[in-house]
């Protein structure tokens, strides 16, 4: 096979140590439906701490549905889901940012006409803990505040190599940017959790691979559990720890890419090749 | 200058000159500055000193012996250059590659130097070192720079460069005195560094330098040039490049300059400004860039701001010629010019970092006279610079009072130049190198009889100033003996923004005659300017109003060839516009646009037997490919011309 820059790393794979074995997040039984339309049917599954975990299936299969649940957009009708060992029936977007769960989207939700350095500033708000008036006045004890976000926000732009557009408004930037600057603002709220929604979509192969790097690297440097969403195979089956595979919103398969992979009624689902 | 330096350079070695220059620009000086997280930080002489001596004495640790080679990759980080300056603390040579180079290559160039060591930046290069690593057996040790996506690199040949300067501080508390020791075993005349050339056929060389050359070196350049010891510099050219080790190290450590490294390779143009560097240097690629830049800013801007930078333009510009042809400028005229300094060039300057730089210089190939008087007239003092990594970069500059676009200057003082007979250059200086490293072969056809040969053909014009005009191997003679370099007079008609590409041949026959290619977008815009419609490039570039605008540019190059004694004799004397473009996809030039000389010698034959012959006209058929690999046959009538040539009877 060829070695492919940037996303094989020789020497790393065997030293990928890391625990995996303790539950950060459980999901039991969680159905959701829009009036008749069953999004989610008693779909299960667990992440473990640390681990890279990707959700795969086909259009409409309750992917985006499932993380909307889990950083509670969507309220679910039935089923728990276990966060640190607190369980909620439902959870507010607020509460769940609170609690270290951090997600990009689909279609960038980023504040086109603000510059990449204020978008990712924006990710340090709920970490600013002084006085709207001080911070408006930008004077003293706000002020050293700001400094400190600023420096670790400085960090996190060195980290994905993004400060040839410090400076640039984000609309002005490519797609496959902007995609990196909205991780970027995602890590700036130090997430636990990290959920990706189709970080690559619409990218190039290039850009693909840059940004494989930057996921396995912040698992790597910070630890963060992700769950994300692809649709590029290649993609899932070199940077996932576990996949789990929906179908018509029921989960259908999970384990390892090898293991996925080879499931029949996966083949069946999702890659549309048949098996005889 | 530095006290301790003997005025010719000898006696000292880089890591006695650093010491002289800690100690003149006190412990407080700034010596380095990276911009890193947005702030540029910055080490004083002082501090460089421990990260340079902590360093050396890991390396110690680590077993490096003198003469030992030390490979550096990466961006210009400053680390990278400390690590220079510690390998050359114990006698070691440090040898820079390309950070953008491929396994394949930094595999012939590791193997080829029989380095023990490397140090490189980060993740990028490690691996390319892990992949080459087994087929260079006497690589030992592997020291990375950034430690990011390392952390589970489980091998035992890698070591952080922290690390390193850690055991560095170990071994000198149980060696005290051991770095001082080594830095007094240094002599002048050990190597300072192999650069490996690029070469454009064959293996890449070790150029082998020493300490000598480069010290020497930069004592005159600093005195031809004034620099002192409050020049600010940006490192922003390929480490392995020879320009960049003689101004970003050398140039630094012995003048004592305040040395930049960008944030990253896509921030250069934005560091740039903010640094507001004095001594510059720039390839012509980086100077057209940036007046591209210009440009497109401009047509974007409003109006108003457009109608006043192109009346300033125009104002430096006439000033400027006045200037050039030796008219004194009349004080309306420099009236015109403050104030368009006022309202754009000074505003304009600072925006592209320019405003404080004293001496920038191009180098490497021709500049494009319009790039050239463009900055001149700016203010923006902009020279060439003509030198080879074999002389330690510098043998001929121009004297600020003597600035041309067309000339490489005179000899920086100490370098003789000489012109061979067939028209090579060859110089002698003593900046010249000791050969190339583990090449006997090359080293001997390169060095005969002391004098170097540059593999460049030129000469010495009225004026004393040096001019190349072609690689040596293209030059040829006409049938009567007068030189002939095709390369010089296809680059003076491509300096017309009219003429995209020129073929110029001679070589054993009576004259010289020239296959042209129009541009199309200028030519077209031109002709739409004029209301003279036509259907093609073949039908444009028949034209006979298109005939006469090349003909004036013929005309024009003509005039300079014949103020040159010895090209006068190859001034253009019959010239035709080919009817279809020089196309990488008809192979006829190469997708980095070179022309492929001899494969368009043969394809347009015909052609060429006409021009000369003494007719005016010639039928002819050429099959062309399109982008979507369709072919077709193009038919047209072609015009021959004929040049009058200045002089000639």
């Amino acid at each position: 096979m060829q070695r492919n820059e940037g996303v094989a790393r020789p020497a790393a794979e065997p030293g990928r140590r890391r625990d995996l074995s303790e539950t950060l997040l459980r999901i039991e039984g969680v159905s959701l439906s829009f009036g008749g339309l069953n999004a989610l049917s008693d779909v299960s599954f667990s992440v473990r701490k640390g681990e890279i975990l990707a959700i795969i299936g086909p259009n409409g299969a309750g992917k985006s549905s499932m993380l909307n649940v889990i950083n509670g957009f969507y309220w679910p009708q039935k089923g728990r889901i276990t966060y640190r060992g607190v369980t909620h029936s439902r959870m507010r977007p607020h509460e769940a940012a609170a609690a270290g769960i951090a997600r990009t989207f689909q279609n960038i939700a980023l504040f086109r006409g603000m510059t990449t350095l204020d978008n990712i500033m924006t990710g340090r708000n709920l970490k600013m803990h002084k006085n709207l008036l001080l911070q408006a006045l930008h004077w003293g004890p706000a002020r050293r505040e700001e400094i400190e976000h600023r420096q670790f926000v400085e960090q996190l732009i060195d980290f994905l190599e993004i400060q040839a557009i410090r400076k640039i408004p984000v609309g002005r930037l490519p797609y496959g940017l902007q995609k990196r600057v909205e991780l970027c603002r995602a890590l700036a709220t130090e997430p636990e959790l990290l959920l990706l929604d189709e970080p690559m979509a619409g990218m190039n192969v290039e850009e693909k691979e840059d940004m494989c790097r930057f996921i396995l690297d912040v698992n790597d440097e910070f630890g963060t559990t992700m769950v994300l969403i692809e649709h590029d195979m290649g993609v899932v089956m070199d940077i996932s720890d576990r996949v789990v595979v929906l179908d018509y919103g029921r989960k259908i398969a999970e384990g390892t890419p090898d293991e996925v992979r080879s499931n029949p009624d996966v083949i069946d689902a999702y890659l549309g090749i048949s098996h005889g | 200058m530095v006290s301790a330096i003997r005025s010719d350079g000898s006696g000292e070695t880089f890591p006695a000159v650093f010491l002289e220059s800690v100690k003149r620009m006190g412990e407080q000086g700034v010596a380095i500055r990276e911009k890193d997280y947005g702030i540029w930080q910055s080490y004083t002489w002082g501090q460089v000193q421990e990260q340079v001596r902590d360093f050396a004495l890991g390396l110690a640790a680590l077993g490096f012996q003198r003469g030992d080679r030390i490979c550096i990759v990466g961006d210009n980080r400053p680390q990278l250059y400390w690590g220079m300056l510690a390998a050359q603390c114990l006698g070691g040579v440090p040898v820079p590659l390309y950070q953008d180079s491929i396994e394949r290559e930094m595999e012939f160039i590791v193997g080829h130097a029989e380095a023990r060591f490397a140090l490189v930046e980060d993740q990028e290069q490690v691996d390319k070192f892990l992949g080459i690593k087994p087929n260079c057996p006497k690589l030992e040790h592997v020291i990375y720079k950034d430690p990011r996506g390392l952390r589970n690199y489980q091998t035992d040949y890698l070591v952080s460069f922290a690390t390193v300067q850690e055991r560095g501080r170990a071994f000198g508390r149980e060696n005290p005195g051991y770095l001082e020791q080594e830095i007094a075993k240094n002599r002048p005349d050990d190597l300072a560094v192999i650069c490996y050339t690029s070469g454009t056929t064959g293996r890449p060389k070790g150029v082998m330098l020493t300490h000598h050359n480069f010290i020497s070196t930069s004592l005159s350049v600093s005195e031809f040039e004034h620099l002192g010891p409050d020049e600010t510099i940006l490192a922003y050219l390929p480490m392995a490049w020879i320009g960049d080790f003689f101004l970003s190290f050398g140039m630094a450590l012995v003048g004592g300059y305040t040395v930049h490294c960008p944030e990253s390779s896509a921030t250069v143009m934005q560091d740039l400004r903010e640094v507001g560097p004095t001594y510059f240097f720039a390839p012509p690629r980086i100077w057209e860039n940036l007046l591209t830049t210009v440009m497109i800013r401009m047509d974007d801007a409003s109006w108003i701001k457009r109608k006043l930078f192109h009346w300033a333009i125009g104002v430096a510009t006439a000033l400027h010629k006045k200037r050039a042809a030796g008219q004194k400028p009349s004080p309306l005229d420099r009236l015109k010019y403050r104030l368009g300094d006022l309202f754009v060039f000074g505003p304009l300057k600072d925006n592209l970092g320019l405003s404080k730089v004293r001496i920038a210089y191009t180098a490497g190939e021709a500049i494009g006279p319009e790039i050239f008087d463009f900055f001149r007239s700016l203010g923006v003092n902009l020279k060439q610079l003509y030198g080879m990594t074999e002389a330690s970069v510098f043998l001929a500059m121009q004297r600020n009072d003597e600035v041309r676009s067309d000339t490489c200057g005179v000899p920086v003082p100490g370098v003789e130049i000489r012109i061979a007979a067939d028209g090579e250059v060859l110089f002698r200086s003593p900046g010249a190198f000791k050969g190339y490293f583990r090449n006997e072969e090359a080293t001997r056809e390169s060095i005969v009889d002391g004098w170097v040969k540059t593999g460049d053909a030129g000469f010495i014009d009225h004026d004393g100033h040096l001019r190349i005009i072609d690689r040596a191997k293209d030059v040829s003679k006409l049938h009567d003996g007068t030189l002939f370099a095709p390369k010089y007079i296809e680059n003076k008609l491509k300096f017309s923004p009219y003429i995209k590409e020129a073929v110029a041949f001679g070589q054993d026959r009576e004259f010289v005659a020239c296959l042209i290619n129009i541009d199309p977008n200028s030519v077209g815009n031109w002709a739409e300017r004029r209301h003279l419609a036509y259907s093609s490039y073949t039908d444009l570039s028949q034209k006979p109003e298109v005939l006469e605008l090349i003909d004036a540019e013929v005309r024009r190059v003509n005039a300079s060839l014949a103020e040159e004694e010895r090209l006068k004799g190859t001034q253009i004397h019959r010239w035709l516009i080919l009817h279809k473009e020089l196309d990488p996809d008809d192979e006829e030039i190469t997708r980095t646009r070179k022309v492929r000389r001899r494969f368009v010698a043969e394809k347009y034959k015909a052609l060429i037997d006409a021009l000369y012959s003494d007719t005016q006209h010639v039928q002819t058929e050429a099959k062309v490919t399109f982008e979507d690999g369709r072919q077709a046959i193009v038919r047209a009538d072609i015009a021959i011309r004929t040049a009058p040539r200045n002089g000639h009877a």
